[in-house]
């Protein structure tokens, strides 16, 4: 099986919102692949339809080469909402036993994964006592059960502080290392920049960009900035001997096109002693998500 | 059947926590104690042992008793879901909606069947402590005990239709308040007020039989009471009862459980996560 998830044309309508307008996306084994968009750009209810939760107004979508919601699709897919919840009368360990019941899997496995998430020390607590992160790690840790092929997480990171979000992704990696497929949605651009192999950009239904982001970065061909400090009481000279720059800061600021970068990077090495440090900085993914959002008008 | 079965043992753990159990059983403890030991007084005028008696008693606390506790258990079981966000994970698993309300109807029978087991042992223990003879009655209590878990299965499934239909807890718990006057109290009170009107006409004898095995509550009365002769006089409705033969009421109780589930599973695959 060369695609675990297959969108084609999907289109969905509430009432008199187009949701979802023409979606394509397909998602191949080991691949990781990030969902970016505004609020109400289509994210949740993509998912919604990939899971069988809701049914597409048209198109059609293949998970595992079932249909979705059907009895294999279900038993190869690992969901986590977004604010994922739970009964808070169970504790941590009794909610995880019960998903891996569900999933045909001997609730003895419940500790391990608290474990892997790095809950181990509450799951005997009652998860009404836990915190939203600490509610994101069960999420995570249900969503781990039974060897996915396809893990769909609506903003998996939301919660968690910096150190279990690089925990988070590193677990990611070693899920699709295995050769499961990963469709997560953030609102936390730049942590996803590393992370992802593919990026998908919804913006009102529609998918405004798809790719790497090294391809996204080519096509969006946002400007470079390279910042140009001078020694201490140098920056006349520098301005002098470099016209074009903003003063900010401490240096002079350039905003170039990708292919003026190397040409304005060797004439400020020609400068020598007048230049005391150089930070080149590419466009971020925050840039080219707002440039492609934005570009259907908002 | 397995993820019947862990639905139930997670939903049986949730009624434990909540004290579902322990408010069941108490409340019909309580009660059974109370009537059993009120109600002994035309045991030697009527000649049969103190349990049949108390039987007639019994089944009129269950009538109104089972469906409430069945209604305030299963009003949150789709709806409390929805509320808390849990239903969409939940319906991710590879696990059917009908499995999903079978787990969940398969704990709140348990939880009832342990609450009228210990109400109407509370009733033998006392009936037994004064009267030699009443394990005469033990029949009797053995048929009310499995017709009131019928009986709560009907209101359970009915309880799951109306918290699937109404989507939010509070109306749900007004839905199932509603209905449980409806068919317990008001149901009654307007056949009696047709019968008054109708003064033994075509109404009484055509209209009114049916219209009594058509609602649960009623057709597990006239079970229970038709079942048991010597108890028939005890009973409001009993005069009306006799007409009706016991198997007709048992038909009702039995086709009742499999048309609320069925209720209930098509209006839960109407919600929406």
């Amino acid at each position: 099986m060369q695609t675990t998830l297959a969108l084609s044309q999907i289109t969905k309508t509430f009432g008199a919102v187009r949701a979802l307008d023409a979606v394509s996306l397909h998602l191949a084994p080991g691949e990781r692949l990030a969902l970016l968009g505004h609020n109400g750009a289509g994210k949740s209810t993509m998912m919604k339809i990939i899971l069988g939760l809701i049914d597409a107004d048209g198109g059609e979508v293949q998970v595992m080469g079932a249909a979705p919601g059907s009895a294999a699709a279900r038993r190869a897919t690992a969901y986590l909402p977004e604010n994922v919840a739970f009964h808070p009368a169970l504790t941590g360990l009794e909610q995880i036993g019960h998903y891996l019941r569900l999933r045909g899997e001997p609730a003895s496995k419940a500790p391990a994964l608290l474990d892997r998430v790095g809950l181990g020390h509450a799951g005997k607590r009652r998860i009404g006592t836990y915190s939203k992160g600490m509610r994101q790690r069960v999420g995570l840790a249900q969503a781990l059960i039974g060897r996915p092929g396809l893990l769909v997480l609506d903003e998996p990171t939301s919660g968690l502080d910096p150190v279990s979000r690089r925990d988070f992704y590193a677990l990611l990696d070693g899920l699709a290392a295995d050769g499961a497929s990963i469709l997560l949605s953030s609102h936390a651009l730049t942590e996803v920049e590393a992370r992802t192999d593919r990026i998908v950009i919804l913006s009102r239904g529609v998918v405004v960009a798809e790719g790497r982001l090294e391809d996204l970065r080519t096509r969006a061909a946002l400007p470079v900035t390279v910042q140009v400090i001078p020694p201490e009481g140098g920056m006349a000279a520098l301005a002098e001997a470099l016209p074009g720059g903003r003063p900010m800061g401490a240096g002079l600021r350039f905003e170039v096109a990708q292919a003026g970068k190397l040409p304005l990077l060797s004439r400020i090495a020609g400068l020598g002693a007048l230049v005391a440090d150089i930070e080149v900085e590419p466009p971020s993914l925050e840039d080219i998500y707002s440039h492609f959002s934005r570009r259907d008008g908002q | 059947m397995s993820r019947i079965l862990a639905t139930a043992a997670t939903e049986f753990r949730i009624a434990l926590r909540n004290r579902w159990v322990t408010i069941a059983v108490v409340m019909m403890a309580v009660f059974a104690v109370v009537l059993s030991a009120a109600g002994s007084a035309p045991t030697g005028a009527l000649g049969s042992d103190r349990l049949s008696v108390t039987v007639a008693s019994l089944t009129s606390l269950a009538v109104y008793l089972v469906p409430l506790l069945a209604l305030l258990m299963s009003f949150d079981a789709v709806a409390g879901e929805v509320e808390r966000g849990t239903l969409p994970l939940i319906l991710t698993y590879p696990i059917s909606r009908a499995e999903l309300l079978g787990g969940k109807l398969l704990a709140h029978l348990a939880v009832l069947s342990i609450a009228v087991a210990a109400g109407y042992g509370c009733a033998i223990a006392v009936a037994l402590a004064v009267d030699a003879d009443a394990a005469r009655g033990l029949p009797a209590v053995w048929r009310l005990l499995w017709s009131s878990v019928l009986l709560g299965a009907t209101f359970l499934g009915i309880g799951y239709a109306l918290s699937a239909l109404a989507r939010r807890p509070a109306g749900a718990a007004g839905l199932a308040i509603g209905l449980w006057l409806l068919a317990v109290v008001l149901y009654d009170l307007a056949l009696l007020a047709a019968i008054v009107a109708d003064g033994g006409g075509a109404f009484t004898t055509g209209v009114f039989p049916w219209l009594l095995l058509a609602n649960p509550a009623d057709a597990f009365r006239l079970f229970n009471l038709a079942a048991s002769e010597a108890t028939a006089a005890a009973a409001g409705l009993g005069g009306a009862a006799t007409t009706i033969p016991a198997w007709q009421a048992l038909v009702s109780l039995l086709l009742w459980p499999v048309l609320a589930l069925a209720l209930a599973t098509a209006a839960f695959r109407k919600v929406t996560p």
